[in-house]
């Protein structure tokens, strides 16, 4: 992965740019020690390492409007960084770049259960949010099983999506007010507690921006009352299509489930190894289906979905009789990564949506690459919207297995864009998809979104080298290359 | 004045590249449902999108749907029925507010406003909703963003900045959405009699509830005999409604809850699917505000608390007819329309709170006059005009729409 070329003339400044940003954070707000940076050198992409030119941890949304407003002067280069637990590269340091880290927000500013919302600065994490509410039974809808330790910032930045997803919609859709820093050093406010601000709605074009536009300072999510009841049913199927079909049929009936989760048989193989759940080994897929909602609605739903899976062919189902129970059928489930890390040195974690009906026909694409590229893969899927996430097993110290690794993932995600998806449901592109972009866009389309990003960094410094292929400067993207057109339109009908 | 009549991408393609070289705006008109709302237009020239009809794409159990942006209303609904399934966002159709027949406009005219109805609270707007978009520019270059599922995360989310642009930023060609099923069953709990601030805390104790409350709204007194539902006309009393949707039997046991839990607020009630579907309509079309046609309407959205709090300071100084919607987080409201339809102190009233406001239906003096959105702060106006320009460099599509040379 090609990052873009150091600047020496910035890295041979650095002094004078810590001390500076010392100005701007006082205390211990910048780190420069090789020892101390290490901490920030990755994300969740490990394979990738950098170590960055230095780390700042400001404590105030105007220390970080300082930091970028010094940063665009000067010319310097800015990551943001919340946990660092993204898996496509996006917090990945530059040699010629300040990381600026976003541990120290790490408050909640306010819960407002009149308005159903809470405001937390963007350090906080995900799974803290539902602490701070769940006493008076309300909860954070979206859940991404990096929930212990991905902050809601960075949630924001990659539009984070979770099991809970499909039917309380994602990051973006749960949002009702971000504060937002700029390059020019601003500090915004959008939206608020209240729905649909006017004019542009810059929260949804922020949202899922991987840091790209502007570091968000404050965030207001809106948090939901907790349903009283939830139930899982756990179905073996005899061939992934049966599942498949099920899923499709859950659909067209008109249940949205709270969450539909799908495995392979060389996962389901994996979990119970590893957790003992109780899956049905021989079965070639497993669905997980968990209703929730009020008590006589579930056990209602409960039962129609039974019904849809023995129509398809379901060989074992369960359903769950007591928290207990639940907790055990996603306990596998749950523990898919490291279920199959354990069976595997290495194993990288892809993430293409594909519409839901071409399942079949990429797990049987996914075969054959397997078989091609000689790397086993195990396959957890988000199945209720279409999202998969491909487990593909490789030894790093074998030479040539990484490479093989990355074009087999590559091939994965060619396949769902042919057939109709995308490129990342909610890992974002960061690094390790940047270069894939031209499989699902045109140089059009990416100019135009480009375009955008010159609007709020027209000297490309935030997050340079991520979801971008080819950087081009924001004067030759301006540039007009209009034909002149010629009046009378000889083929528009006029009148 | 040349009307623009293309009958695909590349007639829009053709005409935007006609305009681009002759620094000539245009407005774009797709079924010309959006053109009362917004500030008055002074291009010279007219891109009819209304060629560019047709569903492309229609999957119920993948909950897609992809049509031309001038695909009507009708059209879209009509599918959508045949398969039980609906637009959750509930689109608000003007028509009736501007005089004119209901369910006209188009699929195109819906996002380019994204005006959410009563089910914004639980299914979000149409913004939520569009999935991706092809599209010509103002620089005369076509593009494309998001697709045709809902997880995705590959690039920017242009489809929110295309959704509620009115047009500004670039002619749709295409769009892909989600739809959903429709609820089996969709009751609602009433509450009689109450006053504008016991109602919010009516509606904030419903939503607060586990039953999955899908809408709540309130219809004060002097409004209620307006509506078509006899329970509601007859009832001589403001009425406070909660929504609930969903398989048969959860619905009825929930409306029961809700009803108990309510009863320490005033005397309660219930309507069945046909009258319930029926006053949700009324709400999300705002049909109590319709007549008399010389009142000036807004739409103002609040954090959901303050709603009684913002009415009482606009009614303070000027006489309105309103309702609330989203738990109170939307007024709809109508005032005389004066010089300014009393835009000054409307927006006065929630700088404490939050908010904004949209001067939905006015003569075409007063929307030119005063700003029909939200005026942006002098950070939003900057970057939202880099964001447009970014697009639309010329300034050639529905130039001042929105705010400003926007
Ligand atoms: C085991 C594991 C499981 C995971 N499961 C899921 C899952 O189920 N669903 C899912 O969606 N993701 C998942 N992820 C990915 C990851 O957790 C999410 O992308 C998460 O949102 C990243 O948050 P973070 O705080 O770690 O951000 P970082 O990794 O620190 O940063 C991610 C990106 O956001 C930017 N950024 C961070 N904070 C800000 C800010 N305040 N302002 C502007 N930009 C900022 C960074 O520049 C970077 O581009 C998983 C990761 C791991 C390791």
């Amino acid at each position: 992965m090609l990052m873009p070329k150091p600047s020496q003339e910035i890295i041979a400044k650095r002094s004078a740019i810590v001390a500076a940003l010392q100005a701007i954070v006082p205390g211990e707000g910048v780190i420069t020690s090789d020892d101390e940076m290490r901490a920030y050198e990755t994300d969740g992409l490990s394979a990738y390492r950098q170590m960055p030119l230095v780390v700042t941890l400001p404590e105030t949304p105007e220390q970080v409007a300082a930091v970028l407003a010094y940063c665009a002067g000067a010319g310097v280069k800015v990551v943001p960084r919340g946990s660092g637990t993204s898996l496509s590269g996006g917090a990945l340091p530059l040699a010629d770049g300040v990381i600026l880290g976003l541990g120290k927000f790490n408050r909640i500013l306010d819960v407002d259960y009149e308005n159903r919302c809470a405001v937390v600065q963007p350090g906080v994490t995900n799974l803290a949010i539902t602490h701070a509410v769940q006493s008076e039974g309300f909860y954070y809808a979206p859940d991404p099983s990096s929930q212990i330790a991905c902050s809601i910032g960075g949630n924001v930045a990659e539009n984070a999506g979770g099991v809970h997803c499909l039917k309380y919609g994602l990051t973006t859709n749960n949002l009702l007010g971000l504060q937002l820093a700029t390059l020019d050093g601003e500090i915004m406010r959008i939206g608020g507690r209240h729905l649909d601000s006017g004019g542009y709605d810059l929260m949804g074009l922020l949202t899922g921006s991987e840091g790209l536009l502007g570091v968000v300072t404050e965030v207001t999510v809106r948090i939901l009352r907790k349903p009283t009841t939830a139930r899982a049913v756990l179905i073996g199927f005899p061939s992934s299509e049966a599942a498949g079909e099920t899923v499709a049929a859950v659909i067209g009936a008109g249940i949205i489930p709270g969450g539909m989760e799908m495995m392979d048989n060389p996962a389901i193989n994996a979990a119970e190894d590893f957790v003992n759940a109780g899956y049905p080994r021989d079965a070639q897929a497993l669905l997980i289906v968990e209703l929730d909602g009020p008590k006589i609605e579930v056990d209602f739903l409960i039962d129609r979905v039974r019904q849809i899976a023995e129509g398809k062919g379901a060989t074992t189902l369960r359903v769950s009789e007591s928290e207990a129970e639940r907790d055990s059928f996603w306990a596998g489930r749950k523990s898919a990564f490291p279920a199959v890390g354990r069976i595997s040195p290495d194993y990288m974690c892809m993430d293409g949506t594909i519409p839901r009906q071409a399942l079949p026909e990429i797990l049987k694409r996914m075969a054959e690459m397997s078989n091609r590229h000689g790397l086993r893969v195990a396959n957890v899927f988000h199945a209720g919207d279409g999202n998969l996430h491909p487990l593909i097993l490789f030894d790093a110290n074998q030479p040539g297995q990484l490479e093989r690794a990355e074009a087999f993932g590559a091939d994965i995600l060619k396949s769902c864009v042919e057939l109709g998806g995308v490129l990342t449901g909610e890992h974002g592109v960061g690094i390790e998809k940047r270069d894939l972009m031209g499989e699902m866009f045109t140089e059009a389309d990416l100019a135009q979104q480009q375009r955008v990003k010159c609007a709020f960094d027209p000297d490309g410094l935030l997050n340079p080298g991520k979801v971008f292929p080819n950087l081009h400067r924001c004067a030759e993207l301006g540039r007009m290359h209009v034909q002149r057109g010629q009046l009378p339109f000889p083929d528009i009908p006029r009148f | 004045m040349t009307v623009f009549k293309a009958r695909d991408d590349k007639d829009v393609l053709e005409a935007v590249s006609w305009a681009v070289s002759e620094k000539s705006a245009l407005e774009l008109l797709c079924g010309g449902g959006q053109r009362a709302l917004g500030r008055p237009l002074q291009t010279a020239d007219t891109l009819d999108l209304s060629g560019l009809a047709g569903i492309r794409l229609y999957e119920p159990a993948e909950l897609v749907l992809g049509a031309g942006p001038a695909t009507s209303r009708q059209t879209i609904l009509q599918a959508l029925d045949g398969a039980d399934q609906m637009m959750a966002f509930e689109p608000v159709d003007l028509g009736p507010l501007y005089g004119r027949d209901p369910g006209q406009g188009s699929i195109g005219g819906i996002f380019s406003l994204n005006l959410a109805g009563p089910r914004r609270l639980k299914a979000g707007a149409a913004r939520d909703h569009l999935l991706g978009f092809q599209a010509v520019s103002g620089r005369a270059e076509m593009f494309k963003s998001g697709g045709r599922v809902v997880k995705n995360v590959t690039g920017y989310d242009l489809s929110k900045l295309m959704a509620g642009s009115f047009g500004t930023l670039a002619a749709l060609t295409d769009v892909t959405f989600k739809v959903m099923p429709k609820p089996e069953k969709t009751w609602t709990a009433l509450v009689y009699g109450l006053e504008a601030a016991q109602a919010i805390g009516a509606m904030s104790a419903a939503m607060n509830s586990p039953h999955e409350v899908s809408s709540a709204g309130f219809v004060p007194a002097d409004l209620a005999p307006k509506s078509a539902v006899s329970r509601i006309s007859q009832s001589g009393q403001s009425v406070t409604a909660i929504r609930i949707e969903g398989p048969g039997p959860s619905v009825s046991e929930r409306v029961m809850e809700i009803k108990k839990m309510l009863a320490e607020f005033g005397p309660t009630d219930e309507l069945h699917s046909t009258n319930s579907n029926l006053f949700w309509a009324e709400m999300r079309d705002a049909l109590y505000l319709v007549a008399p046609m010389e009142r000036a309407v807004w739409r103002i959205s609040v954090p959901p608390r303050d709603g009684a709090a913002v009415l009482a300071a606009i009614a303070s100084r000027h006489q309105v007819s309103y309702f609330f919607d989203w738990a109170g987080g939307l007024i709809w409201l109508a005032v005389a329309p004066g010089v300014d339809a009393a835009a000054t102190d409307i927006r006065a009233s929630f700088a404490a709170c939050g908010g904004h406001a949209t001067l939905i239906r006015a003569p075409a003096e007063v929307r030119a006059a005063v700003p029909v959105f939200q005026p942006l702060g002098t950070a939003g106006l900057a970057l939202s005009q880099r964001i447009k320009a970014s697009f639309d460099p010329e300034n050639i599509l529905n130039p001042g729409r929105m705010h400003g040379d926007i």
